[in-house]
């Protein structure tokens, strides 16, 4: 709608939005700035605005934990966008089937997405605790041998991570992929039941295929989440054992606010930053672009 | 002064087309004028214009004695009925048609007075306490014609308000809409694109394209007399028969056939350089002859075709023949006892042709 | 599907109910253990196992993550942390959600050169990674004197949720038909009032999704709480991470899993009585703009 000179003043809605705008943007972009420019400088326990180049970055590059870190988001990453991608689109077929108790199966898939990582990382760590948790219960019901010190093992205890992960946000993808399914137009299916196919074939050729886009923007949530994952590493390992279950953004606060090294943390933060972007500003782009 | 004066406006949006090439039109009061032409021809453009809710890259536009180009709409003392009714979906249909009151702070006795007024104008008195939602398409026009009337407003204006509606529902609020400019006279724009709503709506008529009027004037001047090629073929349905033909030495000739013509005609066409002509042809003004090839009146015109297409409509027939010209239709009063692929031949006055100019499109006889 | 096999039909639906029944025990499985675990006292905590039902159900856990249980050097429960996330979550939920309304209007339906690119910036902002504001907010709050205060953390949430926020609305409002308020201007009406008699009451489905999508994301949010708190203003979530990882000499598994679901219980409440506020929420976020 285009208001010129005409109707109310057109200077109003921009000096509206100006201050709520201009904060939330700032916010966005001018702090992302200046951190940037925190990472270029020799700040240690105090910001210090030295101009330093790429040292901070240096530094990180060759900093054992920073590299376990980014190591086990690698590992993590896929796991966890794997898992819950696979599970919530299983979950969401199963559920298209018409079935009777769905609304019910739906709020109980869904409700992990409406808890804070924190308490899914105490409730993990007591279950997958070595000595009291999975495997005091396997023991008890007569498998004596069980043995499952996930937790604590530095080589195991990310896929403990991607396991609560998983469980988290599972849900989530399903509600989306459904509500994809539920979009696609009937009598496209019945244009293909009536052609003879199967359903298992009507499903993998048609109707998985149609759920490209939704698969995409899911994934790119999913990813930006892997990325940013913090709440749930602090509940479940607080990084541990050592640093093994260390992830970048575990790292960017421990480096900034424990250890007194704010240029590298806020290096730490940039790399993050640069990741996501990575992912999410094609896709933005491809989105926005085409005004159809 | 009239009632409404468009002056020379221009539209050209942010780095695009130029969308109103210089629009004059100029309507007296209790005029009901209508603003008709092809989708992307400017006449929304030129509707929002006058209401206020876009403002001309350039001209002025006169409502009464006032300036009112810069002027925001609520100070133009105008209403306008939109396609989409805009009814306000949370308030029930009183309110809709009290708001723009509440707006211009009418104490409460005046505002209920004027909205029992407006409802038996328009028989919405049992719908007051409705929401937009629990109406029908009909009666959700009449709330939006109802809202505009409670404005008491210089100005009607009417965006395409009965595109919505079903065929039959379109011909009884047609009817409605000429009965109350009949009552109120308030001077009156309406957009359409139906050229049938611009013939029995309008008291003249803008017929536009490309952002420029190509005619101005009453329902029988641009039937009778369109000014272009493009006129002549937009109002009418069917619409008009065109034969493209080249000039020689007698005068016109179409794939070897000589078109008569007056002596006007040939007047206008040796005046204008004896250019290549479309020559048009209304299906009213055929007729059906049988088949005598020989016979040659002298004044008359006659063609031979056979019929390839036959549409009765009940009160008359509609019949394309295929003719050494080209597809020709004509129209018969009452039933036809044809058949498909009988030969027959038409006939016409030359006095009935309109000729125009089949480069530019513009008329010459 | 062909009737030609009824039974296999049959066999097919109880595999699928079947499965889909697994899967809930696998989501159900941890608030299961929570809810078990918190009704055990010391004894039936070494006895029993991580499934086995409370022999004696007490809800001394309860009481004592609510009132004594020991998060770092306090011990008096998570009654503070829970008055701390209240105090936060209000009123930075409603100004959040009031100002993204207002964003939302202005973006949609007045238009101005560069109101598309404000657009796509804060779409991208909502995916930013918040590690890249922490360092320089904690300077900003510092300066503003708010550092380590609730007022602090409610500020970091206002500015965090201006993004979310206006994009949840100016993509509701896109569908509100233009010409409504032509017709409004026509009538006279200001840009304000188009807002409070028109917009407004037309928002209730999208405020619903806003106030409860900003709810559960403030009230869940761990990372500005324990970055920009102070030893007064600590929200629930940090509350319950310190509870459940003080080094003493016992665990207490029932009283952490007792002090986790006091944490969950808000936004599951909230979950449980408008979910599908929440579902919508969810996949307006994720669906394109």
């Amino acid at each position: 709608m285009q208001t010129r000179h005409s109707g109310p003043n057109p200077w109003l809605p921009r000096l509206v939005v100006a201050p709520g705008l201009a904060l939330g943007l700032l916010f966005i972009y001018g702090l992302m700035a200046w951190n940037g420019y925190l990472s270029f400088s020799a700040s240690r326990l105090m910001p210090n605005y030295g101009f330093v180049g790429w040292a901070q970055y240096e530094a990180l590059l060759e900093n054992d934990r920073f590299r376990v870190a980014m190591t086990n988001l690698a590992i993590f990453g896929p796991l966890f966008i794997g898992g819950a991608m696979a599970l919530g689109l299983l979950l969401a077929i199963l559920l298209d089937q018409k079935v009777r108790a769905e609304g019910v199966l739906r709020t109980i898939y869904l409700y992990p997405m409406a808890i804070s990582f924190i308490v899914t990382g105490t409730a993990w760590k007591w279950m997958l605790n070595p000595t009291t948790g999975l495997e005091q219960v396997m023991r008890q019901w007569g498998f004596a041998d069980f043995s499952f010190d996930w937790l604590v093992d530095p080589e195991r205890a990310i896929y403990c991570v991607a396991i609560a992960g998983v469980w988290q946000s599972a849900g989530f993808v399903m509600a989306l992929f459904l509500a994809a399914l539920r979009g696609i137009d009937d009598a496209i299916i019945k244009a293909a039941q009536v052609d003879g196919a199967s359903l298992p074939r009507i499903y993998w050729r048609i109707i998985i295929p149609s759920l490209r886009p939704v698969f995409f923007s899911t994934l790119m949530v999913v990813s930006h989440l892997a990325i940013k994952s913090f709440d749930l590493v602090m509940a479940l390992t607080a990084g541990g054992p050592g640093y093994a279950t260390d992830l970048p953004a575990t790292f960017m606060y421990a480096t900034a606010f424990t250890r007194g090294q704010i240029g590298l943390g806020a290096a730490s933060a940039t790399v993050m930053l640069a990741t996501v972007a990575a992912i999410v500003v094609p896709y933005l782009y491809s989105e926005l672009r085409p005004r159809k | 002064m009239g009632a409404l004066s468009i002056r020379q406006v221009k539209k050209t949006f942010a780095g695009q087309v130029q969308i109103l090439k210089g629009i004059d039109i100029e309507i007296e009061q209790g005029e009901f004028l209508i603003l008709v032409g092809p989708s992307g021809c400017g006449k929304s453009t030129l509707l929002s214009i006058i209401a206020g809710l876009d403002a001309p890259t350039s001209g002025r536009i006169h409502i009464g004695d006032r300036d009112v180009t810069d002027l925001p709409s609520k100070d133009r003392d105008i209403a306008m009925v939109f396609q989409s009714y805009a009814l306000y979906p949370n308030m029930n249909v009183a309110q809709n048609i009290a708001f723009g009151m509440e707006m211009r702070k009418v104490p409460k006795p005046q505002r209920e007075a004027t909205v029992q007024r407006v409802a038996a104008m328009l028989q919405l008195g049992a719908l007051l306490d409705r929401k937009p939602g629990q109406l029908s398409g009909g009666q959700r026009q009449r709330v939006a014609m109802g809202r505009a009337l409670a404005r008491d407003p210089k100005l009607f204006l009417f965006d395409e308000p009965l595109s919505n509606l079903d065929a039959k529902l379109r011909v009884e609020m047609r009817a409605e809409i000429k009965l109350l400019h009949q009552r109120t006279k308030t001077t009156t724009v309406y957009v359409t694109h139906d050229q049938v709503e611009a013939m029995t709506l309008g008291d003249r008529i803008a017929v536009m394209k490309d952002g420029a009027v190509q005619q101005f004037g009453t329902p029988d001047d641009i039937y009778a007399r369109p000014a272009t090629r493009f006129v002549a073929e937009f109002i009418g349905s069917p619409a008009m028969n065109m034969i493209a033909a080249q000039p020689n030495t007698a005068g016109l000739a179409a794939e070897g056939f000589e078109l008569p013509l007056t002596d006007a005609q040939r007047a206008a066409l040796r005046a204008a350089g004896s250019p290549a002509v479309a020559y048009g042809l209304r299906p009213e003004d055929l007729s059906l002859v049988e088949s005598g090839l020989n016979e040659a009146g002298a004044a008359d015109a006659l063609i031979p075709g056979r019929f390839t297409i036959i549409e009765p409509t009940g009160p008359e027939t509609y019949a394309t023949l295929h003719t050494p010209v080209g597809a020709l239709t004509v129209r018969v009063p009452g039933a036809l006892r044809a058949a498909v692929g009988e030969a027959v031949c038409l006939r016409w006055l030359p006095e009935q042709a309109h000729l125009f100019d089949a480069q530019s499109g513009l008329r010459l006889a | 599907m062909s009737p030609a096999r009824p039974f296999s039909r049959q066999l097919q639906r109880l595999l699928l109910l079947g499965t889909l029944l697994l899967f809930a025990l696998y989501f159900l499985t941890p608030l299961y253990v929570m809810l078990v675990t918190s009704l055990k006292d010391a004894d039936q905590l070494r006895s029993g196992h991580l499934l086995s039902l409370p022999s004696a159900p007490t809800l001394d856990a309860w009481s004592k993550a609510w009132q004594s249980a020991c998060t770092g050097v306090e011990c008096g429960g998570l009654r503070p942390f829970f008055v701390n996330s209240l105090l936060m979550v209000v009123p930075a939920v409603v100004v959040s959600t009031a100002l993204g309304a207002i964003n939302g209007y202005v973006l949609s339906k007045w238009r101005f050169p560069g109101s598309e690119t404000l657009f796509a910036l804060l779409l991208f902002g909502v995916f930013m990674p918040m590690q890249v504001v922490l360092l320089p907010m904690s300077q900003v709050l510092g300066w503003l004197g708010i550092a380590s205060s609730i007022w602090g953390l409610i500020a970091v949430h206002v500015l965090a949720g201006i993004a979310p926020t206006t994009l949840f609305f100016r993509n509701y409002y896109v569908g509100l038909p233009d010409e409504l308020l032509k017709a409004a201007m026509l009538d006279g009406a200001s840009f304000w009032q188009i807002f409070r008699r028109i917009v407004l009451p037309l928002s209730g489905p999208i405020l619903m999704v806003t106030l409860i999508w900003q709810f559960t994301s403030i009230w869940n949010d761990f990372l500005y709480g324990v970055v920009f708190s102070g030893a007064d203003s600590k929200p629930i979530t940090v509350g319950l991470n310190n509870l459940a990882n003080t080094s003493s000499a016992v665990k207490e598994y029932n009283v952490d899993m007792a002090a986790a679901l006091i944490a969950a219980l808000p936004t599951l409440f909230v979950y449980v009585v408008a979910g599908k506020y929440f579902v919508r929420g969810l996949t307006a976020g994720a669906v394109k703009g």
